[in-house]
C-alpha cells in the first residue's frame, strides 16, 4: 500500500500554503510581471503608442532585422550538428575504451564548458585573428589561413565550447546501459555495427536530442561571442543589444519584440524536442555497465592522442589567456618576457570589480539555496495544481536568454513602484532567476529520492512537521542542493549577456571588465581577469568533485 | 538485562493505552482505501492488521498516527477522540517499513531525537537512551552512523527511537519485510519479546500471514477497504470466517460440492465421487457449497480404501513433507501435504490414490464464499 498523504493536518498545511503563496508572489512581481511587460510593449507601435503590429512587420519586413534570425538559426543549427559530430564518438570512445588518462581528459573538458563563454572567442582572436600567434607564424612560411571573424569563427568557438554538453550528457547515458543488454544483442546474432544502430544508438537517442537542444539554446542565447567574433555577420542577441542600447532613454519597443521572437525561437526548439522524444525516452539504470575494452597498444595510442587533441583545442581558450595573462605589455601590445603587471594592474584599478563579483554571486547563492528547497518542497511533497504552476514558472527562465532577462528586468524596474536599475539588487535578482531552473532541478532531485517516512519519524517522535523541515529534510537535502548550488556559482560568476544590460558603474563585475578590457586592447589586463575568472571556476569544481565524492554530474 | 531499569513493565504499562476504531472510512477520490472500519485494541495488546498489498492496512494504521485525516467515523486512545489532534502531538511511536532512521545522526542521536523534543534533560537523555539500546541490544553502536550498520541493526535503532519516548501506543509498519527470511524470524521473536516486556498496546501491519499468525495476540485481516476476520491466530486459522481468509492465511484447497442433507448439527456435503462428508455445522442450507480442505486435512490412502479417488499429478520433494497434487477430475486439482515421518510410503506420479479428509477440521462455506457454514 503506497499512498502518499496529501491531506496533512492544519498547522503545517498553514504554513506551506503561505510559502507557496509567498513563493508565487515573488515569481509573479519578479518574473511574470518583467517578461509580461516585455510581451505587450513589442505589441505597440513605437510612434503613436497604439497597439498594432507594427513591430513585427518591421522585423520580418526589413532584412536588416529578419537576416538575424536566419543568421542565428544557421549558426546554432550548424553548431548543433558539429558538437554533436565531435560529442558523440568521443563519449562512446572515452566511456567504452581504455584511453589513456580519463580523468585529465574529463576535467579539461569540463572547464571548458564552464569557463566565461566570451573567453573562447576572445582567445580564439589572439590565436588566428588577424594579429594572431598562429596567423602570424603561418603568415611567416607564406600561409594565409581563412578570416575567423563572422560566421566561421562563431562557428569554430561555439562548436569547442558547447560539444562538451554533448559529450557529458552522452558519456552519462552510454554509462547508465546496463552491459547485458548489449550482450543480449550480441547473443541474439547482432555484431559491431549493427548492434550499436540497433541497441545502443536507439538507447542514447533522447540523451542526444536532449543534448543538442542545450547546444542550440545556449548558443543562440549567447551574446558575448557574437559580439566579439561575429563582426559584420550579425545574429539576433546582438541585434537585441544594439537596439536596446539605442533605445535607452525610449520605449524599447523594438528591443522586447526581438526578445520576444528569440525566445519564441527557444520555446519552440524546446518543444519541438519534447514532441520528438517524449515517447522514445526510456529509463534506464544500468546495474552493470559495460567495462571498457581492452585496444591494441596502436589503437590505444591513436584514440588517446585523437581525444586529447579535440580537449586541448576546446580548453586551448583558457591556456591562451592563462599564458597572456603573464606576458609583459606596453599599452594595448604585448612585449617580450613575463611578468605579473597585468595581476597587479587590475588589483588596483579593478579590484571593485574583482569583490563584486564574489559579491554577488555569494548573495545570489543563498538566495537560491533557500528559495530553491521551500519550492522543490512544496513542488514535490505538496503537489498540486498550484504547485505545478509555480514549478512551470520557476522552470520558464531556462529558456530566457539572459540579454532578454536583463532588459525585461530594466524595463520593469526602472520606474514606481520598484526602482532598482543600477544598484546590486537588479544584478543579484537575475542570477537568481537565471540560474533557478537548475536549482530547482538538482533539489528536487534529491527529495524525489528522500523517503518522505524519514519526515514522518520525526513527526511521530513529537517534532512539528515545521521544525521537521528544518531539522530533518532541510539537513538531509543540504549536500546534494550545496552540490548544485557550486554549478550555478559557477556559472554566475562567469555570467555576462544579463549582467552587460544590468550593470552600472558602481556595479561592474569581472566579466563585464574583461569585455570592456578587450574593447579598450588592454589584453594583458583581459587576461588576468579572465584567468583569475578560471581559477575560481577550477577550484570551485575542485570542491564539487569533493563533496559529491567524485560522482557528480556537472550537466 | 538488568540495567534496563527505567523500562519497568509497571512504569510503561501505565503509559499504554487501548484504540477503539469506529466506523472509519478513507476515500482518494472516488476510491475507498478503508471502508467502515470498527476495531477494538485492548491496552497492551499485540494487534496485527493482515491483507494483501491494497487492502488498506497501512491507511489504517497512518489514520491512527494522524498523516492520513479520517473523512469519516472517529478513532480514540482510552475514550480520548483523535481526530483532530495532529501527528506529532499523538505520542505514538512508529516503526517504518524502510526503517526511516535519520541517516545524518549517530545512533544515539537517533535514538536522543525524540527526548530533545520533549524537552528532556540532557542527563536524563544519556541515561534513557543508554537504557534502552541496551534493552535492544544495540549499545555497541551508539557512536556509529547509520550507514554503518546492516538492515536489522538499523531497525533496531528505529524500534529503540520509537519506544525511548514512552509512546501511548506504538505503530509498527511491515517492520521486517525489507530483512532476510532469517533475519526476520529473529526480529519477529525481539519485537515480541521487548513488546511484552513493556507491555505496549501495538498495532502491527503485514502482509505476511505466518509473521501474523507468529507475533499477534489478536489478528484483523483485511480485504478492498474491509474487515474480513478479526480473531486469535488459531481461531483464523482453522475455523475462517470467508473463503478469502480461508485463501489468504495458509493454503488453502477450494473445491465446489453440494450440501444434500441436514441431521442435526451435521451437515452432508456430497463430494467428488459421491463420498458423503459428515460435518458438524451451525446454520447449513441445502445447495451448492464450497469446501475449504487445508494440505493437512486430507490424507493419502490405497485407491482402494476410499470413494474419494484420483491421480497424482505432481510430487515435490521438500524435506520434511512431500507435496502433491491430485487431479481429482471434474477440473478439480487438490495439494495434499504428507510428513515424511508419518506416511508409509510415497506415492509416484501417475499412480492411483484414495483420499480421506478430516470431518473434524475441514470448513464449509457458501457458494458465494462470504458465508461459513461451520
Amino acid at each position: 500500500m503506497k499512498l502518499t498523504f496529501k491531506k496533512r493536518p492544519r498547522g503545517s498545511d498553514a504554513f506551506w500554503n503561505s510559502i507557496t503563496w509567498i513563493l508565487l508572489i515573488l515569481v509573479a512581481f519578479f518574473l511574470v510581471y518583467p517578461f509580461a511587460g516585455l510581451l505587450l510593449r513589442s505589441f505597440f507601435a513605437v510612434d503613436t503608442g497604439k497597439p498594432s503590429l507594427q513591430n513585427y512587420k518591421q522585423f520580418f519586413g526589413f532584412a536588416y532585422y529578419f537576416n538575424t534570425l536566419l543568421h542565428s538559426f544557421a549558426v546554432s543549427t550548424l553548431t548543433t550538428i558539429f558538437a554533436v559530430i565531435l560529442g558523440v564518438p568521443m563519449a562512446y570512445i572515452v566511456t567504452r575504451y581504455n584511453i589513456a588518462g580519463k580523468k585529465l581528459l574529463r576535467m579539461m573538458i569540463i572547464i571548458s564548458l564552464l569557463s566565461p563563454p566570451f573567453i573562447g572567442a576572445y582567445s580564439w582572436i589572439m590565436l588566428l585573428g588577424r594579429n594572431g600567434f598562429i596567423t602570424k607564424i603561418l603568415a611567416g612560411i607564406g600561409l594565409q589561413i581563412p578570416t575567423i571573424y563572422g560566421f566561421k569563427g562563431l562557428l569554430l568557438v561555439f562548436t569547442l565550447k558547447l560539444f562538451p554538453y554533448v559529450f557529458l550528457y552522452v558519456s552519462g547515458a552510454l554509462g547508465s546501459i546496463d552491459g547485458s543488454l548489449e550482450e543480449a544483442a550480441e547473443s541474439l546474432g547482432m555484431h559491431g555495427i549493427k548492434r550499436l544502430l540497433t541497441v545502443t544508438f536507439p538507447l542514447i537517442l533522447p540523451t542526444i536530442a536532449a543534448s543538442s537542444v542545450m547546444v542550440f539554446m545556449t548558443s543562440l542565447a549567447d551574446l558575448g561571442t557574437p559580439m566579439l567574433i561575429g563582426e559584420g555577420y550579425k545574429v539576433l542577441p546582438v541585434l537585441v543589444y544594439e537596439e536596446y542600447m539605442s533605445e535607452i532613454g525610449g520605449n524599447a519597443a523594438m528591443a522586447s519584440t526581438l526578445s520576444v521572437i528569440i525566445v519564441a525561437s527557444s520555446l519552440a526548439i524546446f518543444f519541438i524536442q519534447k514532441l520528438i522524444v517524449g515517447k522514445k525516452n526510456v529509463s534506464m539504470n544500468g546495474t552493470r555497465p559495460t567495462a571498457p575494452k581492452k585496444l591494441s597498444s596502436i589503437n590505444r595510442i591513436l584514440l588517446t592522442a585523437a581525444c586529447y587533441l579535440v580537449a586541448l583545442c576546446a580548453i586551448a581558450p583558457q591556456i591562451t589567456t592563462i599564458i597572456t595573462s603573464f606576458i609583459k605589455t606596453r599599452g594595448p601590445l604585448f612585449v617580450k618576457g613575463f611578468s605579473l603587471e597585468s595581476y597587479t594592474s587590475i588589483w588596483f584599478k579593478l579590484s571593485d570589480n574583482i569583490s563584486h563579483t564574489f559579491l554577488y554571486g555569494i548573495v545570489a547563492i543563498a538566495i537560491m539555496i533557500v528559495i530553491g528547497m521551500l519550492s522543490s518542497y512544496v513542488i514535490v511533497r505538496r503537489q498540486s495544481r498550484i504547485t505545478s504552476l509555480l514549478d512551470t514558472a520557476l522552470m520558464s527562465p531556462y529558456v530566457i536568454p539572459g540579454a532578454v532577462l536583463g532588459i525585461s528586468l530594466v524595463i520593469a524596474f526602472n520606474k514606481p513602484p520598484l526602482i532598482l536599475t543600477g544598484t546590486a539588487a537588479i544584478m543579484i535578482l537575475s542570477y537568481v532567476i537565471r540560474k533557478m531552473p537548475s536549482i530547482l532541478r538538482s533539489s528536487s532531485a534529491i527529495l524525489y529520492q528522500l523517503d518522505p517516512s524519514v519526515d514522518e519519524a520525526s513527526i511521530s517522535l513529537g517534532v512539528s512537521p515545521i521544525m521537521t523541515f528544518f531539522k530533518i529534510t532541510a539537513v538531509m537535502m543540504l549536500p546534494g542542493v550545496a552540490s548544485g548550488a557550486i554549478l550555478s556559482w559557477i556559472s554566475t560568476i562567469n555570467e555576462l549577456s544579463s549582467t552587460l544590460i544590468l550593470y552600472s558603474g558602481r556595479t561592474g563585475t569581472i566579466s563585464v571588465a574583461i569585455y570592456t578590457e578587450i574593447f579598450k586592447d588592454s589584453f594583458g589586463t583581459a587576461a588576468a581577469l579572465a584567468s583569475l575568472l578560471t581559477l575560481a571556476t577550477i577550484v570551485s569544481l575542485l570542491i564539487f568533485d569533493k563533496l559529491t565524492k567524485g560522482k557528480g554530474s556537472i550537466v | 538485562m538488568g540495567g534496563a531499569l527505567f523500562f519497568s513493565a509497571s512504569r510503561s504499562n501505565k503509559m499504554s493505552r487501548s484504540v477503539s476504531i469506529d466506523g472509519v472510512t478513507k476515500k482518494f477520490g472516488d476510491f475507498k482505501a478503508v471502508d467502515g472500519v470498527t476495531i477494538d485494541i485492548h491496552e497492551g495488546e499485540f494487534f496485527t492488521l493482515l491483507g494483501p498489498s491494497g487492502c488498506g492496512k497501512t491507511t489504517l494504521l497512518r489514520m491512527i498516527i494522524g498523516f492520513n485525516s479520517i473523512d469519516e467515523g472517529s478513532i480514540s486512545f482510552s475514550e480520548r477522540k483523535m481526530n483532530e489532534i495532529p501527528p506529532h502531538k499523538r505520542n505514538i511511536g512508529m516503526v517504518f517499513q524502510n526503517y526511516a532512521v535519520f541517516p545524518h545522526m549517530t545512533v544515539f542521536d537517533n535514538v536522543a531525537y525524540g527526548l530533545k523534543a520533549r524537552g528532556v534533560a540532557k542527563e536524563d537523555i544519556r541515561r534513557q537512551v543508554t537504557d534502552v539500546l541496551k534493552l535492544i541490544k544495540i549499545e555497541q553502536y551508539a557512536k556509529r552512523s547509520p550507514s554503518q550498520l546492516s538492515g536489522g541493526q538499523q531497525q533496531r535503532v528505529a524500534l529503540a527511537r520509537a519506544i525511548v519516548i514512552e509512546p501511548s501506543i506504538l505503530l509498527m509498519d511491515e517492520p521486517l519485510s525489507n530483512l532476510d527470511a532469517k533475519l526476520r524470524v529473529e526480529m519477529r521473536s525481539a519485537i515480541k519479546e521487548i513488546q511484552k516486556r513493556l507491555n505496549i498496546t501495538t498495532v502491527y501491519v503485514t502482509h505476511d500471514q505466518e509473521e501474523a499468525l507468529a507475533i499477534s495476540d489478536r489478528i484483523a485481516v483485511m480485504n478492498m477497504g474491509h474487515i474480513q476476520q478479526i480473531g486469535f491466530p488459531r481461531e483464523i486459522y482453522s475455523r475462517p470466517r470467508n473463503t478469502f481468509v480461508a485463501g489468504f492465511i495458509g493454503i488453502s484447497n477450494l473445491l465446489k460440492a453440494d450440501l444434500v442433507g441436514i441431521e442435526g448439527t451435521f451437515g452432508l456435503v456430497e463430494f467428488i465421487g459421491g463420498e458423503i462428508l459428515k460435518i458438524p455445522m451451525r446454520e447449513p442450507r441445502i445447495g451448492k457449497v464450497i469446501v475449504a480442505v487445508r494440505p493437512e486435512e486430507a490424507k493419502l490412502m490405497d485407491a482402494g480404501s476410499c470413494t474419494m479417488k484420483g491421480t497424482v499429478v505432481e510430487a515435490t520433494f521438500l524435506g520434511d513433507t512431500i507435496t502433491y497434487v491430485i487431479d481429482l477430475g471434474n477440473d478439480l486439482m487438490m495439494q495434499v501435504n504428507e510428513y515424511i515421518a508419518e506416511s508409509e510410503f510415497s506415492h509416484t506420479v501417475g499412480s492411483k490414490v484414495g483420499i480421506k479428509l478430516d470431518e473434524s477440521r475441514i470448513n464449509v462455506f457458501s457458494a458465494d464464499g462470504e458465508k461459513a457454514f461451520v
